[in-house]
């Protein structure tokens, strides 16, 4: 067997964690973002996020009483305590989106290498490479035609005008191997701060300055432009609906209780709001984002924005094209059928012999197949063999041996070209290959038919596995392939997809998305050449291929820049983990509030009504320090779960019942039992310190 | 508790869903406007209302046109009952010549009455003529009733379908609801309380000489029949002023059993009519086995409460088998009270047949809570599964991520325009109990009303409040509930606790119907699992009673440890 390529990739989940483990105490990335964590302070951009600009609210106002208490001479300690913690509260939460920033920014300066100053050859008269004017790549404009030669720096995004060079695009996709540009085709985008090693392209320039591919990607990675996505939006305003109700069950204390004795004081109640109100889940929520699309980023996929990200969560239909994503790219030899009287192996030697001079993928595997299946060693090229190339004209290839004629090829064509009689038994075998989805070359030697070789598209090992976990996820696998029905039929059978479009053309896929969407699914494809462009846009998801056409690229709301449209799977299970990890902290944020008021309520009435003192199931030593240590659990367990929300929850794909048992499990039970153990731990460490 | 109490319990709920799940599929065709076996009889009726009132029952409104109907028919429903009970001094049936009522009284009745409340500041034998009973108090427990049911109709339409925006129209669900449903079943139940020997009668109170040779007026009137429509309907609000303790209201335990099982028996049918109406009956029984998962909950805790009875009162040598009987008559005995009382405030009633006020505090908190907890368990007629609906879109959102998708419930996604109108509606029950009681128990005027000192005060005002605003009726007792501050703000509490949450209802009710229904897949997140059903019933816990438990920690609970000390006030 030839060696397999491209590589089945691993799952996200474990791909991606290993990188991030690392960058995430990255020593550089945590210095920098602590001071851009201060930054985040500025309540004018904290007001984004409701939860955490309230938390910050209180922390000043508490702060103000507590300096007001050491002014006046009172009891200011325990005030100034709690005040400490919550602005930790506060600085947690900005620190967890500095940190999330900061991993995308160490990316986002090796880009920015790439765009620094170059000078672009711009020619005077778009169809004479000869004359042509230096000018600052920043000043070029859409539609300048610009002349790039080895060795030049790509000034800007672009589409091949004119010329055939390779190109190292490494800057982007971090792939040193270059790859071939050319006018016309699906090869014929450029991306700009990519280099030309060999030859040259007259290129027009398809972007704006300051809008180009690597400008985006910067912006992108760095989380400038970051927006809100739908699910996160909806996600704030429950936060902030429930900041509200416990706002209001908090502020209405001082009346209820001061029907029996003194109300708890400011700071008390502060206390008791902030710890309620799910600052947890309200401090990593941007955080969980911006990591989501790092995750994204690490696997060299390019998003253009967090909704598509979330809508890869949700996508109910993958579209994938058969050649190079469920098979691999060429076809190979599966079987030798004889015509009767032609033993197998004699028809095998014969191939053989046919393909010797045959350099082609399939021509090797027929050789291959040989010495495997029936121990046919491939003699060397004898020497005055001569070898009968393939043409398009002829579609025959061969070798005349020892004055012997061995030749191979399509079977209509080989039959016409050698004047043999058409046999009744090898049209037969022809028949039944076509039918199974293979494709029939027959084997000729001398002018006779010796049988037919039965060329297979290979199903890549490992991807009816990977079609079946997508159906667990509730997935449907569409293949999509220009063959005619029968094949396409028999691959999908032996791939595993869900369903199949034949013969398919560019509106067929638009089709099949309309009316997937029509029905409430959300589709992802992918794509490269031009005639997906109006697919690609309209899918909810569209991975385009960097090696792409411009017009593709421009269209899909993701590019990848390994060009493998097999990821779309992982960023579809990058997108699921994206929302489950927000759903799980959330639950877990929420889940929290049981053992807080377990540890708060009984502190803050016992003077009123010392007998609460049988609420405090935790048996927490004092009113201050149950207080103390609510507030210290709440602040710490933002920082405990940054690598969670930085990671991502674990993400396998099984079926949603499975996985809401599970993260309900531990995220919803575990939810309610880990504070009653922090706050009970930070609660003796608190004793044992002397501090309470 | 004994065996024999469980018996009765069990034997009560049993009935209530045998007769849940015909009923249930019964309304889902009402509501369909399909024909029935009351329609050779009904039928005509129907036509003739409409034909009366101009209303075409084919014609569909979206959620705005439906809600302003609502909006409508009970501001109507509110200015004429409000000027009947002005009037009914100066109008016939009125054999004991009661005057009008005083104007705030009458605002807090009326609002009570139009928003299925039934929260009763007067008593009605001495402050009600029959006409108002009848033609005011009646009519509004039945249409009231209707309305929330007809709500409940239209939200379980909008997850029926995909890409609508028509959910029925409120002039036909109202009529047929009232006809078909709330009619007959308060015929059949109201001749069953007058074979159980409730009086139906137009006549004028009776004197009768007491043994001792006093004098004593024995108060009559139709009460079998708005008996009947006050429990079918959960509206709650008894003829006589102590409600189904009344000896002619609540005459022994077959008549408080048969109580139980009408303000009981619509609210769960709605869940098999949301089952049937949604195409997935699964999911219905999810809704109904989390509602009767609380009911026996709430039932066991308030049967055990009381049954341990009060040590304070054991101390003192009180005989400690009957637990504690303050407030309950033996004719019930501790399990059917234990029932009655979870089933009413459970399920928004409000009547009662035992004074909550003289229940030990964990006993006394149980119904608080349960109101507290929303009015979805299972809720008033229609209420109940609206507003359950709200707690299950907001468990789906919070877990449903944790699947991968963004949350849908039945095809249809759970997006900010759905989780803002929820949380505005979850809001309501909060901000206007909490808000309210936190003023009461400061204002002197308000305060003025109560009648004990400590936590057990505390405890009548916030139930005051949580009862208005859940719009269950129901009063705790030791509160001079008709005064000025307290009708007015009750008044406004039960506006709010109504109108401030249906209103988001309906938008969201508008937002889904429009949203195309998602094909469910292996990666949908699953709502007719038993996993789902505790996830609920923990959504409902955190996200609708967490807030309240500081208030409760002031109240019953603070009252129930300084019980154990010995400590009275």
């Amino acid at each position: 067997m030839p060696d397999i390529s491209p590589p089945i990739h691993q799952g996200a989940s474990t791909r991606t964690s290993r990188a991030s483990g690392s960058a995430f105490f990255d020593r550089a990335i945590l210095g920098r973002a602590t001071g851009d964590a201060l930054r985040k302070l500025n309540p004018l951009s904290l007001v984004r996020n409701p939860v955490i600009f309230t938390t910050e609210v209180v922390s000043a106002l508490v702060t103000v009483l507590a300096i007001r208490s050491a002014v006046t001479g009172g009891e200011w300690g325990f005030a100034a305590g709690i005040a400490a913690w919550l602005w930790l509260t506060v600085l947690f939460a900005t620190f967890a989106e500095a940190v999330a920033e900061g991993r995308g920014r160490a990316r986002a300066e090796s880009l920015r290498r790439a765009r620094t100053e170059s000078r672009a050859k711009l020619l005077v008269r778009p169809d004479d490479r000869t004359l042509w004017q230096p000018r600052a790549a920043t000043d070029l404009k859409l539609g300048d035609v610009v002349l790039v030669e080895a060795g030049d720096l790509i000034p800007s995004d672009g589409e091949v005008v004119q010329g055939i060079a390779s190109v190292n695009e490494a800057a982007v996709t971090g792939e040193s191997a270059p790859v071939i540009r050319e006018s016309g085709g699906d090869r014929s985008a450029v991306t700009g701060g990519t280099m030309v090693v060999s030859d040259w392209l007259v290129v027009r320039i398809t972007a704006a300055p300051g809008s180009t591919f690597l400008d985006r990607m910067i912006s992108l990675v760095e989380g400038a432009s970051r927006q809100k996505t739908p699910n996160e939006i909806a996600l704030d305003i429950l936060l902030a609906g429930m900041t509200i109700i416990f706002l209001i069950a908090v502020a209405t204390l001082v009346g209820l209780a001061s029907w029996n004795g003194q109300p708890p004081s400011v700071t008390v109640l502060a206390a008791l709001l902030i710890t309620l109100i799910p600052t947890t889940i309200g401090g990593l929520l941007s955080a969980i984002g911006i990591a989501g699309m790092d995750r994204l980023v690490r696997f060299n996929v390019m998003a253009t924005s967090g909704r598509a990200v979330e809508a890869a969560g949700d996508v109910d239909v993958l579209l994938l094209d058969k050649t190079g994503t469920i098979t691999l790219g060429n076809r190979q030899a599966a079987a030798f059928v004889p015509v009767p009287g032609v033993s197998e192996r004699e028809l095998a030697e014969a191939a053989v012999l046919a393909s010797l001079g045959d350099e082609t993928p399939e021509g090797r595997s027929i050789l291959t197949l040989a010495r495997d299946r029936h121990g046919v060693t491939s003699p060397a090229l004898p020497a005055d063999a001569k070898v009968v190339p393939f043409t398009a004209q002829t579609r025959i290839s061969g070798l005349d041996a020892e004055g012997v004629r061995y030749r191979k090829g399509a079977v209509e064509s080989l039959i016409k070209a050698v004047g043999a009689d058409p046999l009744p038994a090898l049209s037969q075998a022809v028949e039944r290959i076509a039918r199974s989805g293979g494709t029939p070359l027959a084997v000729a030697k001398e002018g006779r038919l010796l049988g037919a070789i039965e060329l297979k598209d290979i199903v890549k090992p490992g991807i009816r596995e990977r079609f079946t976990a997508l159906r667990t996820m509730g997935i449907r696998t569409v293949m999509v392939t220009g063959d005619n029905r029968l094949t396409a039929a028999a691959i999908a059978a032996e791939a595993g997809v869900d369903d199949f479009i034949a013969e398919a053309t560019p509106e067929d896929k638009l089709r099949y998305i309309r009316d997937a969407q029509a029905e409430g699914r959300l589709v992802a494809m992918a794509g490269d050449g031009t005639n997906d462009a109006p697919a690609l846009a309209q899918a909810d998801v569209g991975l385009a291929m960097q090696t792409g056409t411009q017009a593709a690229r421009e269209a899909g709301n993701m590019v990848d820049l390994d060009s493998d449209p097999t990821k779309l799977i992982e960023v579809v299970e990058i997108g699921k983990q994206l929302l489950i990890t927000r759903g799980a902290l959330t639950t877990f944020s929420i889940a929290n509030d049981v053992a807080k008021y377990f540890a708060i309520l009984p502190a803050i009435f016992v003077a009123s009504y010392p007998e609460l003192q049988a609420l405090n199931v935790m048996r927490l030593t004092s009113p201050e320090s149950a207080i103390l240590s609510a507030v210290i659990f709440n602040a710490l367990i933002i920082i405990a779960l940054v690598p969670l929300a930085l990671r991502g929850v674990a993400y396998t794909p099984v079926g949603a019942a499975a996985l809401l048992r599970r993260n309900l499990l531990i995220y919803g039970l575990g939810g309610i039992v880990a504070p009653f153990l922090g706050i009970k731990l930070i609660d003796l460490l608190l004793n044992l310190f002397g501090i309470y | 508790m004994t065996i024999l109490g469980w018996a009765q319990i069990a034997l009560v709920l049993a009935c209530v869903l045998l007769a849940a799940i015909p009923t249930g599929r019964f309304i889902a065709r009402v509501a369909a406007g399909e024909r029935t076996f009351l329609h050779p009889i009904l039928g005509p009726v129907e036509r003739a209302i409409y034909a009366l009132a101009g209303v075409d029952p084919m014609r569909g409104q979206d959620w705005k046109g439906y809600a302003l109907a609502m909006l409508a028919f009970s501001a109507a429903g509110f200015g004429s009952l409000y000027g009947l009970l002005r009037l009914q001094g100066v109008l016939p049936l009125n054999p004991q010549g009661f005057d009008g009522m005083p104007p705030y009284l009458a605002f807090n009745t009326a609002v009570s009455f139009v928003t299925n409340t039934n929260w009763q500041a007067y008593s009605g034998e001495v402050a009600a003529s029959y006409l108002s009973q009848m033609a005011g108090l009646t009519v509004h427990n039945f249409v009231s009733a209707a309305t929330g049911i007809a709500l409940a109709l239209a939200l379980s339409r909008a997850f029926a379908a995909g890409k609508v925006s028509q959910l029925g129209n409120f002039w036909a669900d109202l009529t047929r609801v009232t006809l078909y449903v709330l009619l007959p079943l308060s015929v059949v139940v109201g001749f069953a309380f007058v074979a159980l020997g409730m009086p139906q009668t137009l006549g004028a109170y009776v004197e009768a000489s007491t043994l001792e040779g006093a004098q004593q007026v024995i108060a009559l009137g139709p009460v079998a029949f708005q008996v009947a429509i006050k429990h079918l309907g959960t509206n709650g609000g008894g003829f006589f002023g102590v409600n189904a303790l009344h000896p002619f209201e609540g005459a022994n335990a077959l008549t408080t059993s048969l109580q139980i099982w009408c303000h009981q028996v619509i609210p769960f049918a709605l869940c098999v009519t949301f089952g049937a109406m949604v195409g997935n009956r699964r999911q219905g029984w999810v809704l109904l086995s989390v509602m009767l998962g609380f009911v026996i909950a709430a039932t066991a805790a308030i049967y055990a409460a009381e049954a341990a009875g009060n040590p304070l009162h054991l101390a003192a040598g009180v005989d400690a088998a009957l637990g504690n009987m303050e407030g309950k008559d033996v004719r019930f005995g501790q399990a059917l009270v234990a029932l009655f009382t979870a089933t009413t405030t459970g399920a928004s009633c409000g009547a009662v047949n035992a004074m909550f006020d003289s229940f030990t505090p964990l006993g006394g908190m149980v119904p608080l809570f349960l109101i507290q907890l929303g009015e979805v368990l299972p809720g008033g007629v229609g209420s109940g599964l609206y507003g359950m609906l709200i707690f299950v879109l907001l468990a789906v959102f919070v877990a449903g991520l944790m699947v991968g998708r963004t949350p849908e419930f039945l095809g249809k996604k759970v997006q900010a325009r759905e989780v803002k109108l929820a949380m505005l509606a979850v809001l309501v029950l909060p901000a206007t109990i909490l808000g309210f009681a936190a003023i009461s128990m400061v204002l002197p005027a308000a305060l003025s009303s109560l009648a004990n000192q400590g936590p057990h005060g505390l405890t009548e005002m916030l139930y005051a409040y949580t009862s208005a605003a859940g719009n269950n009726g129901s009063a705790f007792g030791g509160l001079t509930a008709d005064t000025p501050w307290l009708d007015t703000t009750l008044g406004i509490a039960m506006l709010l606790g109504r109108f401030a949450f249906v209103v988001p209802v309906m938008a969201i009710a508008g937002s889904l119907a429009a949203k195309v229904k998602v094909p469910e897949g292996t990666g949908t997140f699953p709502t007719h699992t038993p996993l789902f059903a505790g996830l609920l019933a923990g959504v409902i816990l955190i996200l609708g009673g967490l807030q309240f438990l500081p208030s409760l920690a002031l109240g019953p609970l603070a009252e129930h440890f300084v019980m154990l000390a010995a400590k009275t006030f």
